[in-house]
């Protein structure tokens, strides 16, 4: 089991004007600027403020829907969205400490495209960046590119074998997805800019490395063109809710969100993924488990769950989550996590309900709780997302020391 | 009457990773740190340009079948960093290019129309093909695209994005908090599109961005390529800086417009340009002699001389003459990843032409690279250089320049600080930005949004 943390980690999801469908409609919710440049800024910059370590930005090539994978020709939602890890460049420049996690899709996108992204993204954050991968199923969304044709999926739980086979062979193809980014990271070693004018070379080539990678859905020869990101490895995660996920998590990931119901839950699940550890040969690896919850908080825990009952009338259905719902005070939600943490949790992704009202709430009220607790960070002490989450620098892989 | 006079158009190039940068200058800084972007993107700003733009390559060069190492080699993705900049900017043009051949049209549409949002209109792309199965080596697809097949792809591709970009008309979310409605149209984004290379539909998921799409760019040179932007661009970026080839290219292009419906200020005409400034004209002489030098070591006129003869020339002295074996023909496999050797269209005329070229000037291997790959188009005082812009932008050479400094990021400081107020002084530069768009920058019209379908059957 974990040893006890000297402290937890935070994060928040952010997605539109907050994870609950009727979010935008709430009295402090900005749903004509959810495609600004300056809404963006303000909430990471809010995030920051309050010492998180990270955020995440939701993303997805399909439109969003209240159905699993597949539009739903709703007009009462929020419906469009920006590209994920172009809103975190937008907002590193404008921000110092907390670390960026854009969404990317991998099912349908390049994976020498992403490593180099997220390497840029590292330099622009000056060492903040992550990735979190998504696979994607949807029949709908492999339409909009038109290059592979998936079976229906009708739930991504259902017990379907056909379904079963797609998935796990999606969530395989993410795991070389990974490889192949963190490989082209690696690609250059640190000092491989000599600029040595002496013998007319910018480079030693030497230490530039084809990664040669091939696999079933793709090889990728290298070396990447961007120079090794300031660390080294930007921190990968994925969300996960079952075995095939949880395998891709253990393989491949720094950080894995998983969605246990309660504290027990918690246990089972984090047993589960450093199994999987084991198996996969990186049981000495750091990689932390976090939770995901939805938050609905205020002063008063009746308060915040009449809240919440307002918010599904107004959207005409209970809402519910792949991850535990809570409403209540932070006094209550701290609590919570300080219990579920002992489960071996590294820290908790916070998917704030209503993003103008519960983003202040963790920033403006949690954290001053944890922090009176002595159970949150008083002060930003690192100055790169790894070194916030307490992972070192590693050398690459091609180094020959 | 007389001819009215030319409004002159801007941009900076961010310094490539080829000869014309020279990395061995101590003034020289970062490819790849942020500053150096947010640096160059300030100077230009502050000189009231009207765009930035990034060059783009999707593998690294390689010369006798090794990473070529004497020039800058790497840089960052290019979205990224054009994201970045609009938060250190705020009325710059980005402008990125971006390949046709190893992306997708509905992922690149989604991060242009991003890209616009996020900067509050300032977009625009270079659209660009490539066929090569070398760079295809990093892809999912690898070399799947016959040489002849990359305009057409390039073509549909670029129809592809502009449906998705008008796929919304720009009305759709009225965010009714009261009543409960978002978007006024359950449909908005809806496409489906079917060609010869793509086959795709559903819903696109990024709502219509401040300029309703990129500005398009365009730099190929041969006639598939002029006639690929007569059709599509907003912009060409040429290579042609001079006024003789400048003015035959400028007519060249504007006389194909009509044929694809267009008029002649629909289509601008941006050259590539290098400088090099001096206190005098002697002066600045004297610095691009000693700036050609660093361009073309001893080495690299071997490299670019192996680029044309397409073998091993490295038993060759650079300080004497010219190899007298022929080219070897055929596919060139010396150098990958390189567009330039596409230009010697028949390496044996051109070793004949270098050869009798050396012989009658004197020249060295060294000499001749050093005069027959010369980049400086404009050298001289600043008022020399204010002139002759205004010159051949007044002579329909062009429409104005993008300037390659040679020095990473301060390269464009003097050319701000000295030039741009001479330009200004004689009226033919904007003393401050008018708009806020890009569009705008370029004088260009705002594009009608796509006007609602439902509307004709009410």
């Amino acid at each position: 089991m974990a040893p006890p943390s000297p402290g937890m980690h935070l994060a928040v999801a952010l997605d539109g004007a907050g994870w609950h469908p009727a979010a935008w409609r709430e009295p402090q919710a900005r749903p004509g600027e959810l495609l600004t440049a300056r809404y963006w800024a303000d909430l990471v910059q809010l995030a920051e403020h309050g010492l998180l370590d990270f955020v995440t930005i939701e993303d997805g090539f399909g439109m969003q829907s209240s159905r699993p994978a597949r539009p739903d020709g709703r007009t009462d939602q929020v419906r469009g969205r920006l590209d994920a890890v172009l809103i975190a460049a937008r907002v590193a420049p404008l921000t110092r400490h907390i670390g960026l996690i854009p969404t990317a899709v991998v099912t349908h996108t390049e994976p020498f495209h992403i490593s180099k992204a997220i390497a840029t993204l590292d330099y622009v954050s000056m060492g903040r960046a992550g990735l979190r991968v998504r696979v994607s199923a949807s029949q709908h969304e492999a339409g909009l590119f038109g290059r592979r044709a998936f079976p229906p999926v009708r739930s991504s739980r259902s017990g379907d074998p056909v379904a079963s086979k797609l998935i796990a062979g999606l969530f395989d193809e993410a795991a070389d997805y990974v490889e192949v980014v963190r490989r082209l990271w690696d690609s250059w070693e640190d000092d491989a800019e000599i600029r040595d004018v002496a013998t007319g070379r910018f480079i030693d080539r030497d230490k530039l490395h084809y990664i040669d990678f091939a696999g079933e859905h793709f090889s990728v020869r290298g070396p990447s063109i961007t120079p090794r990101p300031p660390q080294g490895q930007p921190v990968v995660s994925a969300l996960a809710h079952r075995d095939v996920a949880f395998r891709l998590v253990a393989r491949s990931a720094d950080v894995g969100y998983v969605t246990p119901c309660d504290a027990a839950d918690a246990r089972v699940i984090v047993a589960g993924i450093r199994g999987e550890q084991q198996a996969a040969g990186r049981a000495e690896q750091a990689l932390h488990v976090f939770a995901d919850l939805v938050v609905f908080l205020d002063t008063g825990a009746a308060t915040a769950a009449g809240r919440k009952a307002r918010l599904d009338e107004l959207a005409g259905a209970e809402y519910t989550s792949d991850a535990t719902v809570f409403t209540g005070t932070p006094a209550q939600l701290a609590d919570l996590l300080q219990d579920w943490q002992r489960s071996g949790l590294a820290g908790f992704r916070l998917r704030p309900g209503v993003i103008g009202h519960d983003l202040p709430m963790i920033t403006g009220s949690l954290v001053p709780e944890l922090q009176r607790r002595g159970a949150f960070r008083k002060a930003y002490q690192a100055s790169t997302l790894r070194g916030l989450l307490g992972l070192a620098r590693p050398a690459s892989r091609y180094a020959t020391a | 009457m007389s001819k009215p006079v030319k409004q002159i158009h801007l941009a900076a190039h961010f310094p490539g990773v080829n000869n014309t940068t020279v990395w061995s200058d101590p003034r020289s800084g970062s490819h790849i740190d942020f500053s150096s972007f947010a640096r160059l993107a300030q100077t230009a700003e502050r000189a009231k340009f009207d765009f930035l733009f990034l060059a783009e390559g999707l593998r690294l060069r390689e010369q006798n079948g090794r990473i070529y190492d004497l020039d800058v080699v790497g840089r960052p993705d290019t979205f990224t960093v054009l994201a970045a900049l609009a938060a250190v900017t705020s009325r710059l043009g980005l402008a990125g290019t971006i390949n046709s051949t190893f992306n997708e049209p509905y992922e690149v549409a989604r991060q242009f129309a991003s890209l616009d949002h996020l900067s509050g209109g300032r977009a625009a792309w270079n659209v660009v093909t490539s066929w090569d199965a070398f760079t295809g080596e990093n892809f999912r697809r690898g070399g799947f695209l016959p040489q002849d097949a990359r305009y057409e792809r390039a073509q549909n591709f670029l129809q592809t994005t502009w449906e998705l970009f008008d796929s919304w008309r720009g009305d759709e979310i009225i965010a009714d908090k009261e009543n409960g409605v978002f978007l006024a149209d359950a449909d908005a984004g809806r496409f489906a599109h079917r060609d010869a290379h793509f086959d795709i539909g559903g819903q696109f998921n990024v709502p219509r961005s401040p300029q309703g799409r990129p500005v398009i760019f365009q730099a190929g040179d041969s006639d598939e390529g002029r006639e690929f932007a007569a059709a599509s661009a907003d912009a060409i970026f040429s290579r042609h800086a001079g006024l003789e080839d400048g003015k035959a290219f400028y007519s060249d292009v504007k006389a194909r417009l009509a044929r694809h419906g267009r008029t002649r200020d629909q289509l601008l005409i941006l050259p590539a340009a290098t400088f090099v400034l001096g206190g005098t004209d002697a002066e600045a002489q004297e610095i691009a002699r000693e700036v050609r030098l660093q361009q073309v070591s001893g080495q690299t006129a071997i490299k670019f001389a192996e680029q044309l003869w397409n073998r091993d020339l490295s038993g060759y002295d650079p300080d004497g003459p010219l190899p007298d074996v022929d080219p070897e023909p055929g596919e060139n496999t010396i150098a990958r990843g390189r567009a330039s050797v596409r230009m010697y269209r028949d390496p044996v005329a051109t070793a004949a032409q270098w050869r009798a070229k050396a012989a009658t000037q004197g020249l060295s291997l060294r000499e001749l690279i050093v005069e027959v790959t010369g980049r400086q188009s404009f050298v001289g005082s600043p008022a020399t250089i204010a002139e002759e812009i205004d010159t051949l932008v007044q002579a329909d050479a062009s429409d104005g320049f993008i300037l390659v400094p040679h020095i990473t990021p301060g390269g464009l400081d003097e050319f701000a600080d000295t030039v741009v107020p001479l330009l200004q002084e004689r009226g033919v530069f904007r003393v401050d930005y008018q708009g806020s768009t890009l569009r705008e920058h370029l004088g260009l019209a705002p594009l009608r949004a796509r006007s609602p379908v439902t509307q004709a059957a009410s």
